[in-house]
């Protein structure tokens, strides 16, 4: 496992992405056939079930280190990551044994079958062989995640380099699913087994916050103006009569959406269009919250289809008739699309709206009125664009309605993991209610580095306990808190869940007098849910 | 025999106090790291290797009385001696005896040898004061002989890119381990506030490998693809950016978790300590023998409640130290680290 060591290490020791990009170029000459194909799953979210569930790791840990529940549970809080606890507190190992990436990896796939006595043997066997920085990847390898200092797109990006070849050609041939035993790396990376594959996504075309005025985008004539909305960003593939349906993070959700998939079905044509899966009901769209429900089931029974009927906004045409349509511009694409959709009236699939106009003027009114329809706000293309791999700044942007903001207290205060575990860093926020205060929200982000260790310092000299992740503290600090939609719910103790929470910003200026009360926020929640 | 005051640790019998915060009339000083030696008291009684390091830090004129390790003096009937930290060069713990009982004042230690200090040496005493910096079972140090190890090789592979290695380690301890480390791995510069420490210890005898002062103020072409070693206080500034075609690494015992290595997004991080690690911590304790343990600083909720676990009477007492430097968690690092 060294090659794949250093490659982590190096990844992880810096945020440069130069060094990054020559750390995995390293790896690509270096590292075996097989430890490639791993590395390349692993990273790209096609990591195989953890054969084991981590609180028997965890248990396994105290076992050889003796070290009670609680010093672990303390140790675990200030590592952030349980991977690397155990990796810290186990023994030095008594004697090193060098494997590849690919020989653990083949064991590891072959636990899930065995009982829970011979997976402790090898688990316990493997801590014992392999040094802290290897422990921790093993752990890693094990169970949980396996996200550790680079993206998706860095990854891309230097294999495309390694390759000699463009992004997106790289994106496609690595995307969708791919079997390690019938592939050989470069062939992979270089496409050779992409057109064999019906399935196949196109990476998506992604969309920057605008961040100029109107009148500078040019001329409106120029551009085509579509509501935002708040659903799962899907492609939706048929190709020699099978249909796909993939959503952005790369999960198949064909069996989801069977209503989908039917209408789809029939469609004669091929073709691979961009759309949005939303939750619609008589022409009106509903929050994320309704869609969520339709998620991650098993079974989708026929009450759930008619109380909660989900519907296409198609967006792009990105492949016809076996064709890749991307290069085209998009009047071009968007008019195929047109033209597609007017041969089979099927309210499941259904045009995203264009917003027509001739200045830019009208717009901004319309973006303001856009929460008013469960819109998230509006999408600006230009006709002339391209079908982009990724995010490309320039031809399409995202221009979202303000967030909804309010004010309120901290109360609870947890250390953050990975490279925040040295730190207070997820918040908990209270509101008023009478004389009380009742939780509304968690939230993660928003603060700067400078701004996390000074919370940090007031949790250190306000916290009520000692010992456990999570602190209570005296409730002083005021944050403003935005979020995009608001609905009902049992999970917070205000009796609300605010959807996509964040710090916008700490208001020093405030006091604990200045909170928003739950009666006044639950005023924002639309009437429709 | 101690007391926990508002002012530092008293000894009620000698009345004296031992590293203390606030100024007093006598004051017995562990070492010379700025959280245990502060400035305003009367007198001063350190090593003897500490003394120029307190007259540099505090002022020429303080009244400073320099003694040997093991050398006891007597003050008000009690009897004083200091022993060997481990910490940094002239680190002591002091050892006070009175009518028969033994107390131990640790200051900050380590048990590992990193051949420039003075080797720590267990006291046996019936009340001990420890620090727990890294009171974690998460916090165990490599051998000195791979640390060093690791810092030649980081130093090798950057001179095989033609980079100039920039060290971040506390002026006082850390920065002079590290030029041994690397004393044969190329030119040594270090800053002029690890210079004027430098200076100090070579007055009293301590040799120490060839180095070079820069003001890096100044034109630091000539640094390039050489070594150079910078205090914490650096870290954010713009001059170490002026260093060309440098990669720095940060040498704190804070280095151990990736968290920490990342928060600070160095180019390396390596986990070597002028502290105990948890084993050291609970060797040291248990060398002790003694009956009554008081934890002052760092992890002590923690380490208090584990050392009564495993049969030792142990309470947390409020002090002022680890404000500064090492001990200081990543909680305070904008002070120093």
């Amino acid at each position: 496992m060294k090659a794949f060591a250093a490659l982590i290490f190096a990844l992880d020791s810096t945020n440069k992405t130069t060094a990054k990009l020559d750390a995995i170029q390293q790896f690509l000459r270096d590292g075996e056939e097989k430890d490639k194909l791993w590395f390349l799953a692993l990273f790209t979210g096609k990591r195989p079930k953890r054969p084991l569930n981590t609180t028997l790791l965890k248990s396994w840990a105290m076992e050889v280190t003796q070290i009670p529940e609680w010093l672990f549970l303390e140790s675990y809080s200030a590592v952030g990551d349980l991977g690397e606890t155990i990796a810290l507190v186990l023994p030095p190992p008594s004697c090193v044994v060098e494997r590849s990436l690919s020989e653990w990896m083949t064991d590891i796939l072959l636990l899930k079958s065995q009982s829970e006595n011979d997976k402790k043997a090898f688990v316990l066997q493997a801590w014992d062989t392999l040094l802290p920085q290897e422990r921790f990847i093993f752990n890693k390898l094990l169970g949980g995640s396996f996200r550790i200092g680079v993206s998706s797109k860095t990854l891309i990006n230097a294999l495309a380099r390694f390759y000699g070849m463009d992004e997106s050609a790289v994106a496609h041939s690595i995307m969708g699913q791919w079997n390690m035993e019938e592939v050989v790396f470069d062939r992979l990376v270089q496409g050779h087994y992409s057109d064999t594959e019906l399935s196949k996504p196109y990476p998506f075309c992604l969309a920057y916050a605008l961040e100029k005025s109107l009148p500078d985008l040019g001329s409106r004539a120029e551009w085509q103006a579509e509501y935002k909305w708040d659903g799962i960003r899907g492609q939706f593939i048929k190709r020699d009569g099978e249909v796909f349906i993939w959503s952005r993070g790369e999960e198949l959700l064909t069996e989801q959406f069977p209503e989908i998939a039917a209408a789809l079905s029939g469609w004669e044509e091929d073709f691979v269009i961009d759309g949005e899966l939303l939750a619609i009901k008589d022409d009106l769209v509903l929050p994320f919250s309704e869609l969520q429900k339709r998620l991650n089931r098993k079974q989708i029974s026929k009450k759930m289809l008619t109380d909660l009927p989900v519907s296409v906004f198609l967006y792009d045409l990105l492949e016809y008739d076996n064709e890749d349509w991307r290069a085209r511009p998009l009047s071009e694409r968007r008019a195929q699309l047109e033209l597609l959709v007017s041969r089979h009236a099927t309210p499941s699939l259904r045009l995203s709206e264009v917003i027509q106009g001739d200045e830019w003027s009208t717009l901004p009114a319309i973006r303001e009125d856009a929460r008013s329809r469960n819109s998230e706000g509006l999408m600006l293309k230009h006709l002339a664009s391209p079908y982009h791999s990724g995010r490309k700044k320039g031809d399409w942007w995202k221009w979202k309605v303000d967030p909804l903001t309010i004010d309120a207290v901290l109360i609870y205060a947890q250390k953050g993991s990975g490279r925040r575990s040295a730190y207070y860093t997820d918040y908990t926020f209270a509101v008023r209610r009478g004389d009380e205060l009742v939780t509304i929200a968690k939230a993660y982000s928003g603060l700067t580095d400078k701004e996390i260790q000074e919370v940090s310092r007031f949790v250190n000299r306000n916290a009520t306990e000692k010992f456990g992740p999570v602190r209570t503290v005296k409730p002083e600090l005021v944050f403003e808190i935005a979020f995009e939609g608001i609905a009902f719910s049992n999970r917070h103790k205000s009796g609300v869940a605010l959807r996509f929470p964040r710090i916008l910003r700490w208001r020093k200026d405030k006091t604990i007098a200045d909170i928003d009360h739950i009666d006044e926020i639950k005023k924002l929640i639309p009437s429709s849910t | 025999m101690l007391t926990f005051t508002d002012k530092g640790i008293y000894c009620e019998p000698g009345k004296f106090y031992i590293d203390p915060w606030r100024p007093v009339d006598y004051a017995i000083i562990t070492h010379g790291h700025a959280d245990h030696a502060k400035w305003g008291m009367k007198n001063y009684l350190c090593h003897h290797y500490t003394v120029p390091i307190l007259q540099s830090r505090i002022g020429a004129d303080i009244a400073v009385q320099g003694v040997e390790y093991h050398e006891v003096i007597s003050r008000n009937g009690v009897k004083i001696s200091l022993h060997p930290a481990g910490h940094i060069i002239g680190s002591a713990q002091i050892r006070i005896e009175y009518k028969g009982k033994v107390s131990v004042v640790s200051g900050d230690y380590k048990i590992q040898e990193d051949g420039l200090s003075t080797p720590f040496e267990p006291v046996k005493c019936h009340e001990f004061v420890t620090e727990s910096t890294f009171g974690l079972p998460i916090y165990r140090w490599q051998p000195i002989a791979t640390q060093n190890h690791q810092l030649q090789q980081w130093v090798q592979h950057n001179q095989a890119q033609q980079k100039t290695s920039v060290f971040v380690g506390y002026s006082l301890g850390k920065a002079q381990r590290i030029m041994q480390a690397l004393e044969e791995a190329g030119p040594l510069y270090v800053h002029y506030s690890i210079g004027k420490l430098n200076r100090a210890f070579e007055q009293i005898g301590v040799r120490l490998p060839k180095y070079e002062i820069v003001d890096l103020r100044e034109d630091v072409k000539h640094l390039d693809q050489g070594i150079v070693i910078v205090p914490p206080s650096l870290l954010e500034s713009k001059v170490i950016k002026k260093i060309p075609h440098m990669a720095h690494a940060i040498c704190s015992g804070w280095m151990q978790v990736r968290g920490a290595r990342r928060w600070r997004s160095a180019d390396a991080g390596f986990p070597i300590s002028d502290h105990a690690d948890w084993e050291g911590l609970i060797e040291a304790v248990k060398a002790t023998g003694a009956e009554q343990v008081h934890v002052t600083h760092g992890q002590t909720a923690v380490f208090a409640k584990y050392l009564n676990e495993i049969g030792i009477a142990a309470d947390v007492v409020p002090t002022e130290y680890g404000q500064e430097e090492e001990e200081d968690s990543p909680e305070h690092k904008e002070v120093q680290s």
